[in-house]
C-alpha cells in the first residue's frame, strides 16, 4: 500500500474514513515504478446504446476495457452486481456517492452509437473521490468490425490517464502458431490483437518459419522462411499478405532480420562456410554492408529505438553474451557479466533497456538490464523461456515458454518489467516468437 | 576397430529409426533417389543409398555447445568419403542440428557450424566441395522428444543427405 503514490491513496483513506494527514492534492494515479501492490478499483458499466444497433456493442465494449485495465494487474474492476446506480444517459449527472459506496476511485462511461457500419463510441474517465472528469471525453470513430480496437483506444486513453504512461492495448502481435508433436511440428505465421483476439494467418504451414519482426509503423513484417530448403529473410506486407524474398544466393542461410528505426534498413545473421556473422541491407536497393567478421557466432541483433546502435549475442568470449556496437559496425563492449548465458536482446521502446534471455544451471530466463548491462532483473524462470518482445510503452514482455519433454509445446507468455503479472497468452494453438507490434494509429 | 564398428553398428539403427518416424529425412531424400529402397530387402547394394544411410552411417553426434568432431564421427566420415569417392554421381546436403537447450537464433548458427565441421572434413578426405552442400536447422527438428541427454545427445547431429545425382 505505502508504494502507492501518495495521490491514491486519498481515495483509499478517505474510503476507510482513516485521518486527513494521509490526504494530498492531486490527480488519480498509479506510479508504475514503485511496483503497484495494491491494484486501483474502478468501474466500467455498460455503454449506452444510442441508437438499436448499438446495443450489441455496448456491453462488450465495456468488457473489452475491463479485461485490458484488469489484465495489467495494476486495476481490478468493481462488478456490475456490485454497482448501486445505473447509467442510463452519456450526459446524465454521475451519481458519486453511489460509486463512493461501492470504492470505486475511477469510473468509466461511455455511449455507442451506430450508423449502418459506422460505430461511434464517446466515454468520459471520472476521478470519483475528487468528484470530477478525468481528463476531458473523448470519441473514437470507426467501423463496427473494428469494435475491439475502438474498446482498446479506450482502455489505453484510461490507462495513460492514471498512470502517466502511454497505453499498449491498441496493438498487435505477430507470432508463429505451432501444431503438431515436437518431432513433427508445423509452423506458420499468424498475426492477433495483443489479447489474442482477431487471429489472422499469414502463411501455411509447408515450410518451417521462424521470428517475425514489425516494421517501425507495423505495415510491414520480417521472418524467416525455410521454403527454399535454406533459411532465407523474407518481408511480408501485412495489410495485403504479399511477400517477397529478401536475401539470395542459393546455400547460404540468412536469419534474425530486424528493422531498424528507419523502417528501411534492416539487420542480420549470414552463415558462410559455417560462420555466422551480422550483416545490414538496405530493402529498397539491396545494398549489403558487413557489420562484423570474427570467427564467432554473431546473431540476433536488435537496433536502439535512435537507430544509433546495435544490441547482438556473440560467442566471441567462449560463451553467449551481449554486446553493443555502433550501427555501422565497429568496435563492441560486452554488457554482460553475470553467471550463464545471454541471449536473444531487444532494445526497449523506450531506449533505457535491454531485454535478453539467459540460460543459467540448466534454467531459462527472461530478464532485463539496463543499456550499460547495470542493474540486471530476471523476470521469469523455466524449463524454456526465451524470445523477449517489448510492449509499445516499455512495460510488458511476451516471450516464448517451451515446457518439457515429449508432449512439451510452446506458448506465449505476458509479464510486467517489475516480474509481477505473469500470464499466459490466449492462442487457438501452440505459439512461438511472438514480435509486438507498435501503438496502431 | 572394434568400437568403431559398433559406433557404426549403433548410427546406423539410429539411422533406421530416424527413417521411421521422421517425415522431413525423407522430404529431404526426395529428387529420387529413392531413399529406404532397400530397408529389409536383405543386403544391401553397397551402392545404394539405403546402404550409405545404414551401413557407413548417415549422421555424426556432438558434445553439447561443440562443433569438433569426436574420433568416432571422424571414423564415420572417412567411411562416408570412401562411398562418395565410389559413388562419384552423388551431391549432398549436411543438415546441421542441435538440441533444444538454447536460443533458436544461436542454434540456427551452431547447426550450421557442425554441418560445416562435417563438409570440411568430407573434403579433407577427398571429396569435391562443389558436391557438399550445408544447412542448419538449429532446434527446429528433433528427432528425439524426451527432454534429457539421452534424447539430446542424438539431436545434436550432423546428417549426410544424398540429394540426386550431379547433371552435367
Amino acid at each position: 500500500m505505502r508504494k502507492i503514490l501518495a495521490a491514491l491513496l486519498i481515495g483509499a483513506a478517505a474510503a476507510a474514513g482513516a485521518g486527513a494527514a494521509m490526504a494530498q492534492d492531486g490527480p488519480l494515479r498509479i506510479e508504475i515504478d514503485q511496483g503497484v501492490i495494491e491494484p486501483l478499483p474502478y468501474a466500467v458499466p455498460d455503454f449506452v446504446p444510442e441508437t438499436p444497433a448499438a446495443s450489441e456493442y455496448a456491453a462488450q465494449i465495456a468488457r473489452v476495457i475491463a479485461a485490458d485495465l484488469s489484465g495489467t494487474g495494476l486495476f481490478r474492476e468493481v462488478p456490475a452486481s456490485a454497482h448501486i446506480s445505473k447509467v442510463t444517459g452519456f450526459d446524465s449527472p454521475v451519481k458519486y456517492a453511489d460509486w463512493k459506496a461501492v470504492n470505486a476511485q475511477a469510473l468509466i462511461t461511455g455511449a455507442v452509437s451506430v450508423n449502418g457500419n459506422q460505430l461511434t463510441v464517446r466515454f468520459r474517465g471520472h476521478d470519483v473521490f475528487a468528484e470530477k472528469e478525468l481528463g476531458t471525453g473523448l470519441q473514437f470513430n470507426g467501423t463496427t468490425d473494428g469494435w475491439r480496437r475502438m474498446a482498446h483506444k479506450v482502455a489505453d486513453a484510461v490507462y495513460s490517464r492514471i498512470t502517466g504512461e502511454s497505453g499498449y492495448f491498441d496493438s498487435r502481435v505477430v507470432y508463429v502458431s505451432e501444431s503438431g508433436p515436437k518431432n513433427d511440428r508445423r509452423k506458420r505465421l499468424a498475426v492477433m490483437d495483443y489479447d489474442g483476439a482477431n487471429v489472422q494467418y499469414l502463411t501455411n504451414s509447408a515450410s518451417i518459419v521462424l521470428a517475425p519482426r514489425f516494421s517501425p509503423s507495423g505495415d510491414r513484417v520480417l521472418y524467416t522462411s525455410y521454403e527454399s530448403g535454406f533459411p532465407q529473410i523474407h518481408v511480408l506486407d501485412v495489410g495485403q499478405v504479399q511477400r517477397k524474398v529478401l536475401s539470395s544466393g542459393d546455400g547460404t542461410m540468412s536469419f534474425a532480420p530486424r528493422f531498424a528505426p528507419d523502417g528501411r534498413t534492416i539487420v542480420y545473421s549470414q552463415t558462410q562456410g559455417g560462420n555466422t556473422d551480422l550483416f545490414s541491407m538496405d530493402i529498397q536497393t539491396g545494398a549489403k554492408s558487413r557489420l562484423t567478421s570474427a570467427p564467432s557466432i554473431e546473431t540476433a541483433p536488435s537496433f536502439s529505438p535512435d537507430g544509433s546502435q546495435i544490441v547482438f549475442e556473440s560467442d566471441r568470449s567462449g560463451s553467449q553474451q551481449l554486446y553493443v556496437m555502433p550501427a555501422g559496425g565497429g568496435e563492441a563492449r560486452r554488457i554482460s557479466f553475470g553467471e550463464g548465458r545471454y541471449g536473444t536482446p531487444v532494445w526497449s521502446p523506450r531506449g533505457d533497456m535491454i531485454a535478453f534471455t539467459k540460460q543459467n544451471k540448466g534454467r531459462f530466463h527472461i530478464g532485463v538490464m539496463r543499456t550499460d548491462g547495470g542493474e540486471e532483473r530476471l523476470l521469469t524462470a523455466s524449463f524454456l523461456d526465451e524470445g523477449p518482445t517489448w510492449a509499445p510503452n516499455g512495460r510488458v514482455i511476451m516471450f516464448t515458454r517451451e515446457s518439457q519433454g515429449s508432449a512439451g509445446r510452446a506458448l506465449l507468455y505476458s509479464v510486467d518489467i517489475t516480474g509481477r503479472n505473469l500470464k499466459p497468452v490466449k492462442t487457438p494453438d501452440g505459439a512461438s516468437d511472438p514480435a509486438w507490434s507498435p501503438l496502431q494509429n | 576397430m572394434s568400437s568403431l564398428k559398433l559406433a557404426i553398428a549403433a548410427v546406423a539403427v539410429l539411422g533406421l529409426a530416424a527413417c521411421s518416424n521422421n517425415r522431413w529425412d525423407d522430404t529431404a531424400n526426395g529428387g529420387g533417389v529413392g531413399a529406404g529402397a532397400g530397408i529389409g530387402a536383405g543386403a544391401l547394394d553397397p551402392a545404394s543409398p539405403a546402404y550409405f544411410q545404414q551401413t557407413v552411417g548417415d549422421r555424426v553426434l556432438f558434445l553439447v555447445d561443440q562443433s569438433t568432431l569426436t574420433p568416432e564421427a571422424q571414423g564415420i566420415l572417412q567411411g562416408q568419403a570412401r562411398w562418395l569417392t565410389q559413388n562419384a554421381d552423388y551431391v549432398v546436403t549436411i543438415e546441421g542440428h542441435a538440441d533444444e537447450q538454447g536460443t533458436r537464433e544461436y542454434n540456427l548458427a551452431l547447426g550450421a557450424r557442425r554441418a560445416n565441421a562435417a563438409r570440411e572434413y568430407l573434403i579433407s578426405q577427398g571429396v569435391a566441395g562443389h558436391r557438399l552442400k550445408v544447412v542448419s536447422y538449429g532446434k527446429e527438428r528433433p528427432l528425439e522428444i524426451c527432454s534429457n541427454e539421452a534424447c539430446y545427445s542424438k539431436n545434436r547431429r550432423a546428417v549426410t543427405v544424398l540429394a540426386g545425382g550431379l547433371t552435367g
